[in-house]
């Protein structure tokens, strides 16, 4: 944990250092002093201040909470299905999110009534899951069979709208939607980091206070509500608050895959399955390897960026393909 | 901490198909009762009715005197701890995150396992001997290991009531010894559906036999396991011998009754 803290701390650090220009850590700091007030920056270059303190900072930031974010969805999502396959895209928040963002970059946001793309997509996630839930619950329950099922269907309905969409696109307005599908943390500036950094640290207090129901949850449902856990009414309230979570995040980010997968089971393995370690693992390691996929992402061919969903993809799918190999041969 | 259990008059219907009719069971302070009955009769589903897995559509459980479906699910864990039939999970945990997940119910959101905690952890370890193996994931343990760990969690959790859905399952001979030895050395008030009815004879103070969803019989093993009961609800013909004070009997199962009668057909 101290390792994942130290590490946390430095790639975080390295990355805003690093860039299309290097700046030296003294000159970062400097900067960060000068903004908290903490010291004098009259003599600093405004160029390097602009660079530091809104696009790189930033930048870094959103990456730190929206992998925080995807990392401890996916694992709460795991719990819920009792499944090491859960993602927080197996809901259709993906699909919907992507519908909702290509929407108001082919139509036009003002046809959309003037609501930007990551509002779109906020929305899009939010009626898929609902559909989601809607078709997945039996009763009060939402069993994880079903839940699951009814994701991919709802997905799959989300997509071919997307699909049809792109169609009628303007070759430029389909790089723009290619580009969103695939994430990127570009652009990001102080005022998108509020709602999602204040979902993610709700989300996050939240799960921690559920960690023994996740625990006992693992083991079974029988002996989860043995052991005094509400199990259906559990089961609603993880999917419920991932999703939320999830969508958050993705309207912000956009599609960035694999680390709601990946993660959680790095973190399971480094630290045990007991949550009440594994989740702060989760919320650091999904922060550090997102930022490390973001360095990557902007500096293998600078001055130009590729998508961070490309390099997040490129290292999660051999990872899942190893570990779908791995769950097979155990079973 | 022992207490009473009085199951009254319970149904429980799953998907609208009544699989137990106003079944009626009590067990006494610290006495270790076996359900029994051929398979389908009924004893998952009325054990699960007594740890709140599946609300009864009719009658009562009381433990302690207290109505399991009407108090919150962390109170009924505090009166009830289950062993219950379930498959293993991907996920792994210790042993020893096993058991101190026994505590569960004991705690609040955030608060961290205190001295007192940890004590009864070590101590519920050592009572089901199975503290030599504590840092072993519960995936690698042998099945009469995993239930012994099951049964140290349900000691860590301190509930008056234990429940254990076919625990000797799967286990090999010795295990299941090993394993009712345990249980029935333990002060607690036990309730166990079990299929060998050997082994409830030897250590059951009390058995209850459903059949079909219907308590048919009920009291001591030696008074209850006759050759007319094992013959009209498990089918099959058998040699009861009771020991010479009557208070123990050992049963000899000779084959089922039905082939018996395609015999003499043929």
């Amino acid at each position: 944990m101290v390792a994942l803290v130290v590490g946390f701390v430095t790639v975080a650090a390295l990355s805003v250092f690093v860039g299309s220009v290097w700046i030296s850590p003294g000159v970062v700091f400097h900067v960060i002093g000068s903004k908290l007030g903490l010291v004098d920056g009259g003599d600093l270059d405004p160029a390097v201040v602009k660079v530091v303190w809104d696009l790189r900072l930033p930048r870094v930031l959103l990456g730190a909470v929206v992998g925080a974010g995807l990392a401890v969805a996916g694992g709460a999502i795991q719990v819920a299905v009792r499944n090491p396959l859960g993602d927080p895209y197996l809901l259709g928040v993906m699909a919907g999110a992507s519908t909702g963002a290509v929407c108001v970059i082919v139509v036009g946001s003002g046809a959309t009534g003037g609501v930007g793309v990551s509002a779109a997509a906020f929305v899009g996630a939010a009626v898929a899951t609902t559909l989601t839930f809607a078709f997945g619950r039996s009763g009060s329950r939402l069993p994880a069979v079903r839940v699951v099922l009814a994701g991919v269907a709802v997905a799959y309905l989300f997509s071919s709208v997307t699909f049809y969409l792109q169609t009628l696109a303007t070759p430029n307005e389909l790089k723009r939607a290619l580009f969103w599908g695939l994430g990127s943390l570009g652009g990001a500036t102080w005022v998108d980091l509020r709602i999602p950094t204040a979902a993610v640290v709700v989300g996050v207090i939240w799960l921690l206070t559920q960690a023994r129901s996740l625990n006992a949850l693992l083991t079974g449902h029988e002996s989860a509500a043995s052991l005094g856990v509400n199990v259906e009414r559990q089961q609603v309230m993880l999917l419920f608050a991932a999703s939320a979570l999830s969508a958050v995040v993705v309207a912000v980010a956009g599609g960035i895959g694999f680390v709601g997968l990946v993660v959680p089971h790095v973190a399971r393995m480094l630290l045990g399955s007991d949550h009440r370690r594994a989740l702060p693992a989760m919320v650091l390691l999904g922060a550090l390897f997102l930022i490390v996929a973001d360095l990557a992402a902007r500096t293998i061919v600078r001055p130009a960026e590729i998508p961070i969903g490309v390099v997040t993809s490129a290292v999660g799918a051999p990872f899942f393909l190893w570990l779908l190999r791995r769950v097979r041969t155990g079973s | 901490m022992t207490v009473d259990l009085a199951v009254d008059g319970v149904s429980v219907s799953v998907d609208t198909v009544a699989i137990v009719h106003a079944a009626s069971l009590d067990a006494a302070p610290g006495t270790f009762t076996g359900v029994l009955g051929p398979n389908g009769s009924g004893k998952s589903t009325l054990l699960r009715s007594i740890y709140r897995s599946r609300q009864p559509t009719a009658g009562t459980v009381l433990v302690d005197g207290r109505d399991v479906w009407s108090v919150s699910a962390k109170v009924a864990a505090q009166l009830t701890a289950v062993v219950a039939q379930e498959g293993s999970s991907d996920f792994d945990f210790t042993v020893r995150e096993m058991v101190e997940m026994g505590r569960n119910p004991h705690k609040r959101f955030l608060q961290r396992d205190t001295e007192e905690d940890e004590v009864l952890v070590e101590r519920a370890l050592s009572l089901a001997g199975v503290d030599r193996f504590v840092d072993r994931t519960f995936a690698t343990l042998s099945g009469g290991e995993k239930q012994r760990v099951l049964v140290a969690r349900c000691l860590a959790q301190q509930s008056p009531l234990l429940v254990l859905d076919e625990p000797t399952n799967h286990l090999d001979v010795c295990a299941q010894f090993e394993l009712l030895d345990l249980i029935s050395s333990l002060s607690v008030t036990t309730v166990a559906a079990l299929h060998d009815l050997n082994l409830a004879a030897r250590y059951c103070d009390r058995v209850v036999v459903l059949d079909a969803g219907r308590v048919v019989a009920a009291g001591a093993p030696a008074e209850v396991l006759t050759v007319e009961l094992l013959a009209d609800v498990f089918g099959v013909r058998s040699s009861c011998t009771l020991s010479d004070d009557g208070a123990s009997v050992e049963l000899r199962m000779l084959g089922s009754v039905r082939s018996v009668r395609s015999q003499v057909e043929f």
